[in-house]
């Protein structure tokens, strides 16, 4: 490997002009230089976001606690989705590796095979992301914020002094039905049931969903359930201040907004990168069919779009660390 | 400006070819860094399910290892999957320097400045 860059060449010729010093082509090297500047873009967000979660004073959410669905599955499983994109990810980035190798054996059905398949897992990985989004945009229940003080004991025995302004979760069934309900939509109704309140839901597809628990600190330390008549206390002492899921105004992960707004620029730009690459990878792949790099008699096109692929890959080792992990 | 990737029979492109046996044994090297990050990543997952925050000290110890594990990972690729562990140290050093001089700068950055909310901030005015 490396062939020209190995090459014994004495200094007085590297640097006297008429060749490359860094014996690598002009596009090559301006994709490295471009890779530098942008991964710099890239370390300022991470750097924000840590200096921002650094400086807040009120708790940060915890990425296994935020991050603990699967698509059609009802049970909590943190992190497992986060680390399959990760996966997806590693993978399409061996598959351009692959596609690179066999461009320097000028071997075209591998470049083809090989460079469709990072394709195909660049796609999987955006559908991922859109899932991702989506889910965290609409959210698991909601929460509301204390109007008064408030004590509870949750279900482990646990006593909680609460003041005003904090936040209490709702669980997915009845979030559901209190975001329609808070919004005034006639339809839906709170009514005294046997065991508390529950919210109902008349039209074409009636359902009801009864308050059975609260939860605490659902996205920090101590997550704690409360339910029956101590979830009511928390009930009663309610603000009419809800949030359900998460925009750029407001969310119901944390009281502060910075971190659903970290969430959607950190993400969304790396998604954006993961976007624009899929789309160069199908050019490319499309030249290659045509045989653009046969004639050429070198496939370094490719070895160039694969930098780009490795570095969206790289990047997001950095993302899933410092916002899903740490 | 002449393209020089357009150049038939490129020297700086045409130098990077191997033969099918050199090839064997560079598709066998990136199966195995695929192995190395796939484990890296399911250790990081686990440790980041298991571990709890509440307990500070090993908190801060499983904080470092994610940082570690992940500037391994970020090796890995950087060196195997870009070749740039094949280019010459020229070329490695002009592209790592940037990144040393913004990691020292946001270490002086969070020594110097970084202590603000900590409460005697009013103290110091």
């Amino acid at each position: 490997m490396g062939g020209e860059a190995t090459k014994a060449i004495s200094k007085e010729v590297l640097w006297g002009g008429g060749r490359s010093p860094f014996s690598v082509s002009y596009g090559k090297m301006m994709m490295w230089y471009f890779l530098v500047s942008d991964a710099l873009t890239f370390g300022g967000l991470l750097t924000a976001y840590g200096f921002v979660r650094a400086s807040s004073t009120d708790s940060w959410p915890i990425g296994e606690q935020v991050f603990r669905s699967l698509p059609g599955l009802d049970g909590e499983y943190p992190l497992i989705y986060v680390a399959l994109m990760t996966f997806i990810l590693i993978v399409s980035s061996v598959t351009m590796v692959l596609a690179v190798e066999a461009g320097h054996r000028n071997d075209k059905s591998g470049v083809t095979r090989w460079l469709a398949l990072t394709i195909i897992g660049g796609f999987f990985f955006l559908g991922s992301q859109a899932w991702e989004w989506s889910h965290f945009i609409h959210g698991s229940g909601g929460s509301f914020l204390l109007e008064e003080s408030v004590t509870v004991t949750s279900d482990d025995g646990e006593v909680f002094n609460l003041t005003k302004g904090e936040p209490v979760f709702m669980d997915h069934h009845f979030g559901h039905l209190a975001e329609p309900w808070m919004e005034g939509q006639t339809n839906v109704s709170l009514v005294e049931s046997t065991n508390g309140i529950k919210l109902i839901e008349v039209g074409e597809h009636s359902h009801e969903a009864e308050l059975h628990a609260l939860t605490l600190n659902k996205y920090v330390e101590n997550e704690s359930l409360v339910s029956g008549d101590e979830a009511m206390k928390l009930w009663n002492a309610r603000s009419s201040t809800f949030a359900f899921g998460a925009n750029m105004h407001d969310n119901e992960y944390a009281i502060q907004q910075a971190y659903a707004n970290f969430f959607f620029f950190i993400t969304g730009f790396h998604g954006f990168h993961v976007f624009s690459g899929v789309v160069i990878n199908i050019i490319i792949f499309i030249m290659v069919i045509q045989g653009v790099f046969e004639r050429r008699k070198h496939y370094e096109m490719v070895e160039k779009v694969g930098l780009y692929w490795h570095f969206i890959d790289l990047v997001w080792v950095f993302v899933f660390t410092f916002f899903y992990l740490v | 400006m002449e393209r020089d990737d357009l150049i038939v029979n490129d020297s700086y492109a045409l130098n990077s070819h191997h033969s099918e046996e050199q090839g064997e044994k560079i598709r066998k090297n990136i199966w195995k860094v695929t192995g190395i990050l796939t484990f890296l990543t399911t250790v990081e997952v686990l440790m980041g399910i298991y571990f709890k925050r509440s307990e500070t000290f090993t908190w801060a110890m499983i904080k470092w290892s994610f940082i570690i594990l992940t500037m391994v990972k970020a090796a890995y690729i950087v060196l195997v999957f870009m070749h740039l562990g094949d280019e010459r140290s020229n070329l490695k050093k002009v592209i790592i320097a940037p990144y040393m001089l913004f990691i020292g700068y946001l270490i002086f950055i969070a020594i110097s400045e970084g202590f603000g909310h900590l409460g005697n901030f009013n103290t110091l005015h």
